[in-house]
């Protein structure tokens, strides 16, 4: 029989980081995930746990913008970071509703979407690849194949996943195309 | 007018709250809940000598420990066999802790319940449990040999034999101008949802009831389950299928072990109590399928007309058979597919082997079924120097010829009765769309390029929607709000949006207010479940009878208050009007409040409603017999037998022929699903069979070793396609209504993924001009097949393991 002092107690920490542009406190397990900490002490359950072994990146997440596999991370190395999770892709407009990213209103125009587990990693990561890029330049094929080829989905087959980064592109690019001639209009 | 709904890409209800992080899937639920994780056996087959909790009881936030020996009543005798049959003679299922013996890796042995679900996995790693190994059976080819057996009181290891025949097969082929005969092998895999299993639970201690969440696809049928199991009355179970992370199978076997003990703890301990499976859980206790070893003599004419067909499968069903013969009975009747087959018959022998359970996963035994089939096809082809298509078409079911009886029993026991169907159609689009008389051209063209290019083919015919029923229930408020029920589970076919468009279409409603509920079992109490291509057919049609039952309800009520016949009015946009007269016509949110004789002027629709509220006949009771009050109706749709949905799949392949890689270049689908409710939905569900066929046919397989380890359990090992695997889908449809029910629907979940390793195989075989015995096929297959210098090489090995020999 092992000794009382063999016993499990769980070590915490305290951490500080942003998330969804909140800046939150929390004292957390230190083995705990970065998954767990969104899930379970910020409520942000919008982050889906789907192999914990960072292959399906259902669970992705931006951290300080850049997409992170949030059961590859634990909780404490992201404090004094900034979190995006899926609940933080849209923004408040000046309704007191939500704007959301164009890649959200792609992937329900499209239908990229079925049972919607994976959907949080596939939002997240191309919501970041798509704000990083150039929006007034036409997406290419290689650009899509590389915004979805590192995420596994199990019900669309993709076809649509990708239909929704082209139109997502789209949209962006009008509005590029739209806010320079704007910028232009108001040079003038 | 309503704008017209039945048919229309209607954009999904369900995606706000999906793409914005507010569903709720089972592991959203219960944050404050206890954790429960399992120790699981390590061992594909060992006696249980001992099992040690005494480390474990120390560990902080320690609750419960649970075993066999805990379990009490019904929960200590045998987990259900859920459909039994006669040919299944040696019925095994397992308990819900193992007693004495564990039959494959990964069967839960104890149960452990902890603050967290950290602290829970710490106490499992501290229980010891002694194991004295038994010898294994992996491999279809190693139960048939029963060198030992899996059940010491199933020697020959073969839980079912089951035959069919539709003449005297022998007789039959002695008289064939030709024969020909091969065997050959389908790999494991599994349905592979991207969320687990889960199950959480809630004791009411003051009402003495239970509530459930569960990840599943049956949730009335858990519900009964757990009744029966914890000895409760059914109405203190209530079982919920929340939002549900994918299916394709594996969630409609119930109840699941964790699907009882969950809630027993829950109750025990008076506490909520949930349970999520891990990945690697999930790749070890849930379940598998497909393994299948297939000898097939076929008899045919010089034309290549098919006299007879005499099918022999070893279909492997892993340790237990909880779902009965399900699997094999599909594969058996649905193989002979579009054709016609004078004479059939198949035998099956469904072997118990040291591995995980073997259930339905998408296709549900039509992919082995379809593989048998058509590669025969391809053979009787390249015997008598035909083409592939041009056999096929001699042999096809003529559109004159439905219904047509295969006299054959399908799986619900009802006859193999095709209702419709163009399959000559399907093969006229299929080759239009994939180009098949200029394949020549096109291999030419990759031969200047380096590569080998083969195309080929696959056709299927599947039954969908098998009964024995479906039910729904519509019901429209005050508000105007329409509320619409049905008993069955979504996992992310759209059913929200479906069933919506149904109702608003009969109703004469806007779609925006109707509010559809699946899989609640404190909304709708009878059901059967999502599975087999069936919810759209099933409930499809039992909400659409509901939803004319409540139109029914409201033209009678309407009529009497506007003083005229009901046959005059009609309904649109949610207003009970007379035809052709505008101005006289009253809400059907009004006609809602009158339904019901007792209407407190709570909101503005009751103030509303005493307008048209007539002093009434002091003779009558306010509630007429035989009426009731609300305007709302249940229904249920229970067809005679099952639709049968058809379609066609090309797959054009290149390999390189330095790394024998096999990239599909080109995939095309035509699809014949009846009438289409949304073709967008549709479409999707295509698409996702189509890369779950791919991923059949090139990459996934359950590597199990002698000892009954599986060696790729996770998603780096088992190689799910990303999106760099699957090909673009070209998709052509055709609509061939089904007479059987109202709206003319055939089931389409599941279509997508039958024809992927047929076809597939076709194109690889005409690629590198050599027979394809066995899939999935990999790089290295391929290349040991190409090297060898037999003319009539196969890949086929013994399969005395799950990894190809």
């Amino acid at each position: 029989m092992r000794s009382r002092a063999m016993s499990t107690v769980q070590t915490e920490r305290a951490i500080s980081v942003t998330v969804n542009g909140v800046p939150r406190e929390a004292t957390v397990p230190v083995r705990w995930l970065l998954s767990d900490a969104l899930r379970n002490e910020f409520g942000l359950t919008g982050t889906h746990v789907g192999c914990e072994h960072g292959v399906c990146g259902s669970c992705t997440v931006l951290v300080d913008g850049e997409p992170t596999r949030s059961c590859l991370v634990l909780a404490v190395q992201v404090d004094g970071r900034q979190v995006t999770t899926v609940e933080g892709l849209s923004r408040p407009d000046h309704q007191g509703g939500q704007v959301l990213h164009p890649i959200q209103e792609a992937f329900r125009e499209c239908h990229a979407l079925q049972c919607g587990f994976c959907t949080p990693g596939f939002l997240t990561t191309i919501a970041a690849g798509l704000d990083a890029r150039d929006a007034s330049v036409e997406i290419t094929e290689e650009e899509v194949d590389e915004l979805v080829g590192g995420n596994l989905c199990r019900c669309t087959g993709y076809a649509n996943i990708k239909k929704a980064c082209r139109y997502a592109a789209a949209a962006m690019r009008e509005s590029a195309i739209v806010a320079t001639k704007a910028q232009d209009g108001g040079a003038r | 007018m309503t704008t017209k709904l039945f048919g229309e890409p209607v954009r999904r209800r369900e995606d706000a709250r999906l793409i914005t992080g507010q569903g709720r899937y089972l592991d959203d639920i219960g944050s404050s809940a206890y954790a429960a994780a399992f120790v699981r056996s390590p061992y594909a087959h060992a006696r249980i000598v001992d099992i040690d909790v005494t480390a474990a009881v120390d560990v902080e936030g320690l609750l419960a420990v649970y075993t066999y020996e805990d379990l009490v009543g019904p929960m200590a005798e045998p987990l259900p066999v859920l459909i039994p049959h006669p040919q299944l003679t040696a019925p095994r299922t397992g308990y819900p802790l193992a007693k004495d013996v564990v039959k494959h890796v990964g069967e839960a042995v104890v149960m452990v319940v902890a603050t967290d679900r950290y602290v829970a996995e710490d106490a499992v790693d501290r229980i010891a449990v002694t194991y004295e190994e038994l010898p294994v059976v992996v491999g279809v080819d190693a139960a048939r040999e029963a060198g030992s057996c899996v059940h010491d009181d199933v020697p020959d290891n073969v839980a079912a034999r089951h035959h069919q025949e539709t003449g005297d097969v022998e007789p039959a082929l002695a008289a064939s101008p030709h024969t020909l005969s091969f065997t050959q092998y389908f790999e494991r895999s599994a349905a592979m949802p991207m969320e687990g299993k889960g199950v959480h639970a809630r004791w009411d201690a003051d009402d003495s009831s239970l509530r459930v969440y569960t990840s599943t696809q049956a949730s009335t049928s858990v519900r009964a389950a757990i009744a029966a199991k914890l000895q409760l009355s059914l109405e203190r179970v209530e079982v919920i299928a929340p939002d549900v992370g994918g299916g394709f199978g594996v969630k409609i076997v119930h109840p699941w072990p964790e699907e009882l003990l969950v809630p027993m703890a829950a109750r025990l301990l008076g506490h909520e109590v949930k349970w999520s499976e891990d990945r690697r859980e999930h790749f070890t206790s849930s379940a598998h399928e497909r393994q299948q070893r297939q000898e097939v003599t076929v008899g045919y004419d010089d034309d290549g007309r098919i006299t007879a067909l005499d099918v022999h499968i070893w279909h492997d069903n892993g340790a237990y058979t909880p779902y009965g013969i399900i699997v094999p009975i599909v594969t058996a009747t649905q193989l002979v597919g579009p054709y016609v087959i004078p004479v059939y018959r198949v035998q099956v022998e469904s072997v118990f082997t040291n591995t995980v359970i073997v259930t339905p996963y998408r296709g549900a035994g039509r992919p082995q079924g379809c593989f048998a089939m058509e590669r025969a096809m391809d053979r009787i082809a390249q015997e008598r120097g035909l083409d592939r298509a041009e056999v096929r078409m001699r042999n096809l079911i003529q559109a004159d010829q439905f219904p047509y009886d295969h006299h054959l029993t399908f799986q619900d026991g009802r006859p193999v009765i095709y209702d419709s169907g163009d399959y000559v159609g399907l093969m006229g689009k299929l080759k239009a769309l994939v180009h098949w008389d200029s394949v020549e051209e096109r291999r030419a063209e990759a031969r200047a390029r380096g590569r080998h290019l083969g195309i080929g083919m696959a056709m299927y015919v599947e039954g969908t929607g098998p009964g024995p029923y479906e039910g729904g229930h519509v019901q429209v408020l005050g508000s105007g709000k329409v509320l619409v029920s049905t008993g069955l589970t979504s996992q992310g076919q759209g059913h929200e949006t479906v069933f919506a468009q149904l109702v608003a279409s009969e109703l004469g409603v806007p779609m925006e207010d109707v509010e559809v509920t699946t899989g609640d079992t404190r909304r709708f109490g009878y059901a059967v479940g999502t599975f087999a291509s069936r919810a759209a057919v099933m409930s499809g049609n039992a909400v659409a009878l509901a939803a004319r039952g409540v139109k029914e309800k409201a033209l009678r009520i309407a009529a009497e208050v506007l003083e005229v016949d009901p046959g005059d009015l009609e309904i649109d946009e949610g207003l009970v009007q007379v035809k052709g007269t505008p101005g006289a016509s009253i809400p059907l949110r009004t006609v809602a409040v009158l339904s019901n004789p007792l209407r407190y002027a709570f909101d503005e629709a009751a103030k509303q409603a005493t307008q048209f509220a007539g002093p009434g006949d002091d003779s009558k009771p306010p509630v007429a017999v035989g009426d009731a009050p609300g305007l709302e109706h249940t229904d249920y749709y229970s067809p005679v037998r099952s639709t049968f949905a058809s379609g066609a799949h090309a797959a054009v392949v290149e390999i390189d022929p330095l790394t024998w890689e096999i990239e599909v270049v080109d995939y095309a689908v035509v699809h014949d699903c009846g009438n289409v409710v949304n073709p967008m939905i549709v479409e999707g569900q295509v698409h996702g069979g189509v890369a779950q066929g791919v991923g059949g046919a090139l990459y996934e397989r359950m590597a199990y070793d002698r000892d009954g380890q599986l060696q790729n359990a996770s998603f780096m090992d088992f190689l799910m396609p990303y999106a760099s695997e699957v090909p673009d889908v070209v998709i052509d449809h055709q609509e061939t209504p089904s007479p059987l029910n109202p709206l003319g629907l055939k089931g389409a979940g599941e279509a997508g993924v039958i024809p992927g390793s047929a076809a597939i195989a076709s194109a690889i075989e005409d690629a590198v001009g050599r027979r394809i015995a066995a899939m999935p096929i990999s790089p290295t297959e391929l290349y040991d097949l190409v090297r060898s210098d037999a003319d009539q090489v196969t890949n086929v090995g013994p399969k005395t393991t799950g990894v190809l020999a």
